[in-house]
């Protein structure tokens, strides 16, 4: 069983029998007063986003999904397609299920796809992947405070932030954990 | 291909803001007399409170707050001191929660909480001189007065319920923070006023009022920043005070902590005064525009 303490972005927990993941996760604890825990959840198989406040002294019992090693393929009307590279069979995760996960996913990429019975609800992402920078405005020149940074928008139509250096075309390493820039990748 | 750490790099304004803020905080104190103390971060024990657990270090903890080794400063004739230290509270972190901040404590002998409230404010007019802040498009005006509000009133303007409801329902946290909060400190800081005795283990009651004690929590912008009141000086009430904080502990599955029968000891002797704790990195958020508390430290626990 998971405790409060457990709670965060991207754990998954089994709540009326159904697997539901934590997309956003806050602590708060007014004055001397007891912790809150808030987070907003999405139903893994619905889709569906709301609301839970939780206290200290509950618990939680884990999703334990199936994994399958899979290929993403491309994109549909269906949603995103991923296939087994043994038995080449393919299942469809659409994009409401998927969430921001969809972001991440570049194509060729081996993901986990975890299952609710055959039927693929999520994946599993590698924690740093690879993705091109598509639009980002230049650096202003002579601006050369350190740290400086600047929006940048990746092929999957992802928006961060990066560094000023950074230009359109580069390569970047992102955090799929926080979804932050990491670093540029040598090509 | 080593890039330079450009999540640390992009912190360099806000660092330097938060030290040049620390910077004059220190001569804010030092121009009124008060004396810059230290007092040690890991000790034998701290006060027993319910919902704040210590990060224990060998048989001792690192402390939660400073309060009680500054409270034994005066009890023994100190009447005006400060500080600024790292605490410890376990398991805390969001949005506005680190599990190791600084606080900024300070103490002054002869005064109620009414007084720091007028502090609180001088304090603001230094650190802000233009006395405006500007959060997320709104303006927030800091001219004096700060509004007042009791938590009892506060529930009956924005709560679903009222604050005896919230309490007997143990749902007091949740409504303040979900429906209470969001409110306070919008156009100008808000003092929230009289909280329940049972919320306040180390202040002292409201004459006439036992009901209620003289504490207060400032927010600006909907978020907390400091926590004062007058405090209790009878060590009999205190003793029993801290004796019901640990029964709770107990009943609620917590290690009990040994009671800090020094400071108890102690408290015999200590003047009427006052004290406020205010946590500096969200002080430093509120004047550099972060939203996030790990915009203002330099490494969060999870940066190491």
């Amino acid at each position: 069983m998971y405790s409060c303490a457990d709670l965060k972005k991207g754990i998954k927990l089994m709540i009326n029998n159904e697997p539901h993941v934590i997309v956003q996760f806050d602590f708060t604890k007014p004055g001397k007063g007891q912790a809150l825990y808030k987070c907003k959840l999405r139903n893994m198989i619905t889709g569906a986003l709301f609301d839970r406040t939780y206290r200290s002294g509950e618990s939680f019992e884990p999703a334990s999904l199936v994994e399958r090693d899979m290929q993403y393929l491309y994109k549909d009307e269906t949603g995103y397609v991923f296939m087994d590279q043994k038995t080449y069979e393919q299942t469809s995760i659409s994009e409401e299920v998927l969430g921001d996960d969809k972001y991440f996913l570049v194509d060729n990429m081996e993901v986990k796809v975890l299952l609710h019975g055959e039927r693929g609800i999520g994946v599993t992402l590698p924690i740093f992947v690879n993705l091109r920078v598509t639009q980002s405005d230049p650096w202003v020149k002579g601006d050369t405070a350190a740290g400086h940074n600047k929006p940048a928008t990746i092929e999957s139509g992802y928006t961060l932030q990066v560094p000023g250096f950074v230009d359109e075309g580069v390569l970047i390493q992102i955090d799929t954990r926080t979804g932050e820039y990491v670093t540029r990748v040598k090509e | 291909m080593i890039e330079q750490n450009w999540a640390l790099a992009r912190k360099t304004n806000k660092l330097t803001e938060r030290a040049r803020i620390v910077a004059d905080i220190r001569a804010f104190f030092a121009s009124r007399g008060y004396l810059e103390v230290e007092t040690p971060h890991r000790i034998p024990a701290n006060a027993p409170e319910p919902y704040i657990d210590a990060v224990s270090s060998g048989d001792w903890a690192l402390h939660t707050s400073p309060e009680l080794a500054m409270k034994r400063l005066l009890a023994a004739g100190y009447e005006q001191i400060f500080q600024i230290c790292r605490v410890w509270r376990d398991g805390e972190r969001g949005q506005y929660h680190l599990p190791e901040f600084t606080l900024l404590e300070w103490y002054r002998t002869g005064i109620d909480y009414h007084e720091l409230m007028t502090e609180c404010t001088e304090l603001l007019y230094v650190l802000v001189p233009e006395r405006k802040l500007t959060r997320q498009g709104r303006t927030i005006d800091l001219t004096a007065p700060w509004q007042q509000l009791t938590v009892s009133a506060a529930f009956s303007q924005y709560a679903s319920m009222s604050l005896d409801e919230a309490l007997v329902s143990d749902r007091f946290e949740e409504i303040l923070t979900t429906e209470v909060e969001p409110h306070l400190g919008k156009a100008r800081p808000t003092f929230l006023t009289e909280y329940p005795t049972c919320l306040a283990a180390l202040a002292r009651t409201k004459p006439g009022e036992p009901q209620v004690a003289e504490r207060f929590e400032l927010y600006i912008d909907g978020l907390e920043l400091a926590n004062a009141f007058s405090e209790l000086t009878d060590p009999q009430e205190q003793r029993s005070r801290f004796e019901a904080d640990e029964e709770t502990r107990r009943s609620t599955g917590k290690s009990p902590y040994p009671l800090p029968e020094k400071f108890l000891n102690e408290l015999a002797t200590m003047p009427e005064a006052a004290g406020i704790a205010l946590g500096l990195d969200r002080l430093v958020m509120l004047l550099t525009g972060a939203v996030n508390i790990d915009e203002v430290v330099a490494f969060t626990t999870d940066e190491l």
